[in-house]
C-alpha cells in the first residue's frame, strides 16, 4: 500500500500541478455556464450550482457564424499561401548549401523576430498606396502569410534534410523527374512535418488580433477575435456574456490541439532550437 | 519565388518604415509617394513625449521580467517532470494549451478572474490570508503592469517548459550515476552537470523569450489598452497606437524603428550563436 502511494505520489502531484495550471480555462466554460446571479456571487461558486446555457444565444446574438467564416477564410488563406510557397523554398533550401542559402536563412531567421505590431505602420501605408485595404481580408492574408512563412520554411527545412540522399537518387535513377520525386518522394516522407505546421500557423492565424485590428474596420469582414473586442466594447462586465463566447471561439481550437496533441509536442520539439 | 514574396511583404516594409520615419506622413499626403523629409523631427518628438521615459522603462521591465520568470518556472516543472513517473510525457505535453490560446481571449479571461471584486483570484488569496480586502490588479497603475507580465509568464511557461525537456532529455544519465557514486548530492549534482550542460540551451532560450514577449501585443490590447495612464503602455503596443489609433504614422513609425533596432539585435546574436552551435 505505502509503496504503490510512494510510486503514484509525483504522478498525482503533477496532475494538480497541470489542473492548477489550466484553471483558467476551466474557469473560462465554468463561467460560461453561469446566469447572472450565480456570476456576481462573493465568494465564487467553483462550479455551476444552476447551470444556464446562453450559449445558442450568444453565437446568434452576436453574429458568431459570420466572425467564424471570416476567420475560417482568413486561416484558409493564409495556409493556402504559406504552405504552397513555403514548401517549395524549403525543399530548395535544403537541397544545396552555400553563401546564399547562408544567407537566405539567415534573413529568414530574423525575420520570423520582427514584432508584428510594429510592422503594422509600414505596411498599412503600402497597403493603402496599392488600394488593399479595400480588399481588408486579403491584406490581412497576406501580413499574416508573410509571418508565417519563415517559420514554416524553417519547420520543413529541417525535416526535409533528414530525408535520406539516396532514397532521392535511387528514384532518379529509376527515371522518375525531379519534380517526381518531390510530389512523391519528399513530400510523403516529410508529411508530418508540414501537418504539424500547417496547424500551429493556422491556431495562430485564428487567434491573430494585431493585423485584422489595423486593417479590417467593416464589421461585415472581421474575425472572430475583433468580434470579441467588439463585444467587450459594448458591455464591459458582461462576463458570463463574453466567457460564452471566448469559450466557442477557442473549443474548435481546443480540440484540434487535443486531437494532434502528440505529433504537435513532437514537431515543436524537433524544429524549435534549430 | 516565395524569397520575393517575403522580400517584397518583410524586407521592404522593414526599408520603408525606416523612411517613413524620417517623413512628415499624415491623411493628407498618405496615398502619395513623395512626402515632405524632415529630418529627425519625428524621433526628437517621440522622445519629447512626457510618457516616452515611462514607456521605455515599462518595455524593460516587462522584458526582463517576463524571461526570467519564464525561464525559471519552465526550467522548474521541466525538473519535475524529468522524473519520469507514469503519464509525465502526456501531463507535459498538457501545459500547451495554455499556449496556442488566442491571446485575446486569454487577456478577457485573466482580466475576469482578476477583477477586483468578483474575481477569483482576489477570493483564493484572501482565503489564504495573503491580501486583505480586494486589490484592483488592472486598474492600480503601480500594480497594473505586474498583473500582466504574470499572465504573459503563464502564457510562455509551457514552450520553455518543453524546450528544456529536450535538452534535459539529451544529457546522458551515467554522468548523473557517476557523480552519485562518488557522492555527490541532488543539488551539487544540479549546479556542477545540470546547469552546465544546459548552458546554451537556456541562452538561446533567453533570446527567445526576449523575441516572444517583444511581440506580445494581444495581451496588452486585451486586458489593458495600455492604461491606466500608460502605466502598462509598452514601445510595441504604443507604435501601433500612434498609428492605427491617431493616424499619426510619422510617430508611430519613429517608435517602431526604435524598438526594430533592439529586436534585430537581438535576433542576430540569437541566430548566430545557434547556428554556431550546430556546426
Amino acid at each position: 500500500m505505502f509503496r504503490a502511494i510512494k510510486c503514484y505520489a509525483p504522478s498525482i502531484l503533477a496532475a494538480m500541478i497541470v489542473c492548477i495550471y489550466l484553471f483558467p480555462i476551466y474557469w473560462m466554460y465554468a463561467t460560461s455556464f453561469k446566469g447572472p446571479v450565480e456570476l456576481m456571487l462573493y465568494p465564487p461558486t467553483l462550479w455551476p450550482t444552476d447551470p444556464v446555457s446562453n450559449h445558442w444565444d450568444v453565437f446568434n446574438g452576436r453574429n458568431m457564424p459570420r466572425y467564424f467564416w471570416n476567420s475560417i477564410v482568413i486561416t484558409a488563406g493564409t495556409l493556402a499561401i504559406t504552405v504552397t510557397f513555403g514548401t517549395g523554398s524549403a525543399y530548395a533550401l535544403s537541397l544545396k548549401r552555400n553563401l546564399w542559402v547562408e544567407v537566405a536563412l539567415f534573413s529568414i531567421l530574423l525575420m520570423q523576430a520582427l514584432p508584428p505590431s510594429l510592422m503594422v505602420t509600414p505596411l498599412f501605408v503600402m497597403f493603402n498606396y496599392v488600394g488593399l485595404l479595400y480588399t481588408p481580408r486579403l491584406a490581412v492574408i497576406l501580413a499574416l502569410a508573410s509571418k508565417s512563412l519563415p517559420f514554416y520554411i524553417i519547420i520543413c527545412r529541417s525535416a526535409f534534410l533528414g530525408i535520406p540522399k539516396d532514397l532521392r537518387e535511387a528514384a532518379l535513377v529509376d527515371g522518375s523527374s525531379n519534380i517526381g520525386v518531390f510530389f512523391w518522394i519528399v513530400i510523403p516522407l516529410a508529411r508530418n512535418a508540414i501537418l504539424v505546421a500547417a496547424t500551429l500557423l493556422g491556431i495562430q492565424a485564428m487567434g491573430d488580433y494585431v493585423y485584422s485590428a489595423s486593417f479590417i474596420y467593416d464589421q461585415k469582414l472581421q474575425p472572430l477575435t475583433l468580434g470579441l473586442a467588439n463585444y467587450v466594447g459594448v458591455s464591459k462586465t458582461d462576463w458570463a456574456g463574453i466567457m460564452t463566447y471566448s469559450s466557442i471561439m477557442v473549443t474548435p481550437i481546443l480540440l484540434t490541439f487535443m486531437l494532434l496533441q502528440r505529433r504537435l509536442v513532437s514537431g515543436l520539439t524537433a524544429g524549435a532550437l534549430k | 519565388m516565395p524569397l520575393i514574396y517575403l522580400a517584397a511583404l518583410v524586407g521592404l516594409p522593414f526599408m520603408f518604415n525606416i523612411l517613413l520615419s524620417f517623413q512628415d506622413v499624415n491623411m493628407m499626403n498618405l496615398t502619395k509617394l513623395d512626402r515632405p523629409f524632415v529630418g529627425l523631427r519625428n524621433y526628437r518628438e517621440v522622445f519629447d513625449n512626457p510618457y516616452f521615459g515611462m514607456i521605455v522603462w515599462n518595455t524593460i521591465v516587462f522584458l526582463v521580467l517576463s524571461t526570467v520568470f519564464q525561464i525559471l518556472i519552465g526550467l522548474s516543472l521541466a525538473l519535475v517532470f524529468d522524473l519520469g513517473f507514469p503519464g509525465s510525457a502526456y501531463m507535459r505535453g498538457l501545459f500547451l494549451a495554455a499556449w496556442i490560446m488566442p491571446g485575446f481571449a486569454t487577456g478577457q479571461i485573466w482580466k475576469w478572474m482578476l477583477a477586483g471584486n468578483s474575481g477569483v483570484i482576489n477570493y483564493a488569496l484572501e482565503q489564504a490570508g495573503i491580501i486583505g480586502g480586494p486589490v484592483y490588479w488592472l486598474s492600480d497603475p503601480s500594480l497594473a503592469l505586474y498583473s500582466i507580465i504574470a499572465v504573459n509568464v503563464w502564457l510562455g511557461v509551457p514552450y520553455y517548459l518543453l524546450l528544456i525537456s529536450v535538452a534535459l532529455a539529451a544529457i546522458p544519465k551515467d554522468l548523473y550515476e557517476a557523480a552519485s557514486l562518488d557522492g555527490a548530492t541532488r543539488w551539487s549534482r544540479f549546479f556542477t552537470i545540470t546547469l552546465p550542460l544546459l548552458r546554451s540551451t537556456l541562452l538561446a532560450l533567453i533570446a527567445l523569450g526576449m523575441i516572444f514577449t517583444l511581440q506580445q501585443f494581444d495581451l496588452i490590447a486585451s486586458m489593458t489598452s495600455g492604461g491606466p495612464v500608460n502605466s502598462t503602455n509598452v514601445l510595441q503596443f504604443w507604435s501601433w497606437q500612434f498609428s492605427i489609433q491617431s493616424f499619426n504614422l510619422s510617430l508611430g513609425s519613429a517608435v517602431s524603428v526604435l524598438l526594430l533596432v533592439v529586436v534585430v539585435g537581438i535576433a542576430t546574436i540569437y541566430v548566430l550563436a545557434t547556428r554556431s552551435e550546430g556546426n
